[in-house]
């Protein structure tokens, strides 16, 4: 079954690919994938199987960064010589762009749908 | 005395060939994500304790001790590597499955997305101009806010290094998934769908994969906001660094 689901996610990637360059789309194939996975999900047959390997991949989303995580360690110089400033600059916009995300939408939303939220 | 130095010499030899080998990459992430998730969950989920920070940091650390290249690892990495294809793909589920929430709200989390993509990206490229990095490491910046395979792109249209792009990405999924839930006990922001959303939009994939730890709704905004990030950044950012270069 996450087979299936698995070998449409991959044909959909390659396609988003195969679509991206012949177009010369700005998006990335896997983008594209995404974008033309959306409508397909609306069939039965897709939805039951993508289900699957998408819940298991998504489960486990963040054991997919670890081996590019790890290519910190070929940039050990630049991180010697900026790590200190380099630290302090993605903790300082990662914040900005957390709270200036977090504000804008409670403002777009309401107090309405916190309200949902908190008791739905 | 000679039995041991032959052992020695016997286990430096071994530890050569499987360090060579892609069984070695391949295991080790999965061996010491294993572990990292297990503490994590012993220790109820603390933001501290995060899987992929300490991954990153038991095995980074055990290739500099043994002077195990990086391409060496990532022969076998690749493997888990090559899944981020797939996931970027299936975020169409989340995507599909909250469709109703999507279509009420859409233009709200459109715009905030678009506000706080341009904040998070604008705020780090100041922030590294005004301490005088080279405009590699600015252009490597900006795409930090979007999951780490789609930063690389972006990284390597705007003329930045796609390694770096993707170092930073990582860096700034950790910092999110380690603060996001201070910051807005702070700011007093206690609506999962926002709480979620912001965290999505600010620290992509790491981000998303600890909100959906810590509460549905906010996990399954996360994954709206990592999938709305995703196509923002790549359709804005280069016409945004066009029009500056």
């Amino acid at each position: 079954m996450q087979i299936r689901g698995l070998a449409l996610l991959l044909l959909l990637q390659a396609a988003g690919e195969s679509i991206a360059h012949a177009c010369a789309l700005p998006f990335p194939g896997p983008v594209v994938g995404m974008a033309l996975l959306i409508p397909a999900l609306q069939l039965d047959w897709i939805r039951e199987a993508v289900a699957a390997a998408a819940q298991l991949l998504l489960t486990h989303l963040s054991l997919l960064f670890v081996p590019v995580g790890v290519g910190v360690i070929t940039h050990l110089g630049l991180v010697s010589r900026y790590g200190v400033q380099l630290l302090v600059v993605i903790v300082l916009s990662t914040w900005i762009g957390m709270a200036v995300t977090a504000v804008v939408l409670r403002g777009l939303l309401g107090g309405h749908a916190a309200q949902s939220d908190r008791h739905g | 005395m000679l039995h041991k130095a032959i052992g020695m010499a016997d286990f430096v030899q071994l530890w050569v060939y499987l360090a060579s080998t892609p069984l070695f990459g391949l295991t080790a992430t999965l061996v010491t994500y294993a572990i990292a998730q297990a503490f994590y969950d012993r220790l109820d989920r603390a933001p501290w304790a995060n899987p992929v920070l300490w991954s990153v940091v038991c095995i980074g650390g055990l290739l500099v001790a043994t002077g195990t290249p990086y391409p060496a690892y990532f022969a076998g990495a690749q493997f888990v590597h090559v899944l981020l294809g797939p996931a970027v793909v299936a975020l169409a589920w989340p995507l599909w499955q909250r469709r109703a929430e999507v279509r009420r709200r859409g233009v709200a989390l459109v715009l905030a997305a678009l506000v706080g993509g341009l904040a998070a990206a604008g705020s780090a490229v100041l922030l590294a101009w005004m301490l005088g990095m080279p405009g590699e490491i600015l252009r490597s910046l900006a795409p930090k806010s979007v999951t780490a395979p789609v930063a690389m792109g972006i990284a390597e249209r705007l003329g930045g290094v796609p390694a770096l792009a993707a170092v930073f990405a990582v860096i700034t999924g950790i910092v999110g998934a380690l603060s996001a839930k201070y910051l807005f006990n702070a700011m007093g922001i206690d609506s999962w769908a926002v709480r979620g959303f912001a965290l999505g939009t600010s620290s992509h994939g790491i981000g998303a994969a600890r909100a959906l730890q810590v509460h549905e709704d906010a996990g399954a905004y996360a994954g709206i906001a990592l999938g709305l990030q995703v196509l923002l950044a790549s359709l804005l950012m280069p016409l945004i660094f066009r029009w500056f270069a």
